[in-house]
């Protein structure tokens, strides 16, 4: 797979994300331990809420506007609340964000 | 022995075992999860707040996003902006810097709110510092309209316009919010002061509320018109501005000191009576311990955020860490 460095950890807040801009809508880089990253859809399945402002607990995001808990490994909503966020993968090297390169949008050569 | 805590037994213990950070209270009082969630998060960052004002320090990430962007979050993701106006006073000068930054910032739909205030609706996230930067230099600072803190104190015109007017209320109002703006409470505070029994400023649905009348100042609390509709019940009557002030302060303390997170003042007193309150507060050497703990809090917490976050190192966390929709393509 290939990857593309998108910042340094420490510019996402420890149980935090940040919002990345792609060609395939927005993602949501969470941090969610110091060296633990995890990256998906920014859109809440329910009603389109922005994940990067939610709650971020365990490996999970509650959502800001209806407190969906979404679960960032898998991407399913928990609990009675039925739906599901594409993942992405995500890594920390030497203190960077790594996020899949397929977020670029085109095709790797 | 595995029974849960209540919330007061948590404030109980934070107070008594000094725990005086997060980590602490999840490690010492049992925690099974590995920090929290959305609802225990900003409760407890609230007690420790409101506990270890100069040992605690503020955890962003514990609190909802209004809290932690200084503005209301709307349906559709944009947010909505209220900067404070001082016992609903307004000046030209500031009308104009608020029009401005509407025309500027395109902002769909500029709002008078029951509070007395001016908002701006359908603001963009990223256009956050940016607005506020201006609004901060017309003097202005947030309104906390999307706190669990003082949001306003809604005045009438009281002895300065009005003929029926017994007492300065819209002076006193200002002093009040000027004094108990900033501060962290466990769910939002609203005050209002009325100059007459009349009472345009409709202070008798407030968490606190003041009808001034010739012979002084009756001080309600408890006074609700949300989910439930209350009437303030009455905590005292005091002869000058300064005991109101004093009085309004200590309340607003000890609500702070021991009410659960997301209960209003007349959901706590409802659990601790009146009656506790009123003695509470009527021991002279309580209320005044009750004003230092509260000055000491105000002297960390009654700080603009929105000039804070409007300067360039804060400012660019409200931007996307990164767009890759402007990768050049191959
Ligand atoms: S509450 Fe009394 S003093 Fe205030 S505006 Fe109304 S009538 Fe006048
Ligand atoms: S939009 Fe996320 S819970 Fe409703």
């Amino acid at each position: 797979m290939s990857w593309i460095d998108i910042g340094a950890i420490d510019d996402i807040p420890l149980r935090g994300a940040r919002k990345v801009k792609t060609k395939l809508g927005c993602v949501a880089v969470f941090r969610t331990d110091e060296a633990t990253v995890f990256a998906t859809s920014n859109t809440c399945p329910h009603k389109g809420g922005p994940l990067n402002e939610g709650i971020v607990h365990d490996n999970k995001v509650t959502c800001p506007l209806h407190n969906w808990v979404l679960d960032l490994e898998s991407g399913e909503a928990l609990g009675a609340d039925e739906g599901r966020i594409e993942t992405y993968a995500a890594r920390v090297e030497n203190g960077r964000v790594l996020i899949e390169a397929s977020l670029l949008g085109r095709q790797a050569a | 022995m595995i029974q849960a805590l209540t919330h007061e037994d948590v404030r109980r213990l934070i107070k008594s075992q000094e725990l005086q950070s997060q980590e602490a209270v999840w490690q010492e009082l049992g925690w099974k999860t590995r920090n929290g969630c959305h609802v225990c998060r900003p409760a407890i960052n609230y007690y420790l707040i409101a506990d270890w004002p100069v040992e605690y320090q503020d955890d962003p990430q514990s609190r909802f996003v209004n809290e932690r962007k200084h503005a209301n979050i709307q349906k559709d993701g944009t947010f909505s902006v209220v900067p404070r106006m001082w016992g609903g006073i307004t000046t030209a000068n500031e009308l104009r810097a608020i029009a401005d930054a509407a025309d500027k910032y395109n902002v769909p739909t500029v709002k008078v709110t029951g509070g007395q205030r001016i908002d701006l609706l359908g603001v963009k996230g990223e256009d956050l510092p940016a607005i506020w930067d201006d609004l901060t230099k017309a003097g202005m600072v947030s309104g906390h309209a999307y706190a669990k803190g003082l949001r306003t104190v809604k005045t009438c015109v009281g002895t300065d316009h009005c003929r029926f007017g017994t007492q300065d209320s819209t002076g006193l109002g200002i002093k009040l919010e000027k004094k108990l703006w900033g501060s962290w409470t466990p769910h939002k505070v609203k005050m209002a002061v009325s100059g007459c029994p009349r009472n345009c400023a409709e202070a008798t649905c407030k968490d606190v509320g003041i009808v001034c009348v010739d012979s002084g100042f009756e001080i309600g609390v408890g006074g609700a018109a949300g989910m439930d509709v209350k009437e303030v019940q009455p905590l005292v009557k005091v002869a000058t501005e300064d005991e109101a002030m004093e009085w309004v302060v200590a309340f607003v303390q000890l609500y702070r000191e021991n009410a659960k997170y997301l209960d209003r003042p007349y959901k706590w007193i409802a659990k601790v009576g009146l009656e506790w309150v009123q003695e509470t507060l009527g021991d002279e050497a309580e209320r005044a311990r009750l004003v230092a703990a509260f000055d000491l809090s105000q002297s960390i917490y009654q700080k603009d955020p929105w000039a804070e976050r409007a300067k360039a190192e804060e400012a660019k966390k409200f931007a996307p860490l990164a767009d890759l929709t402007l990768e050049a393509a191959e």
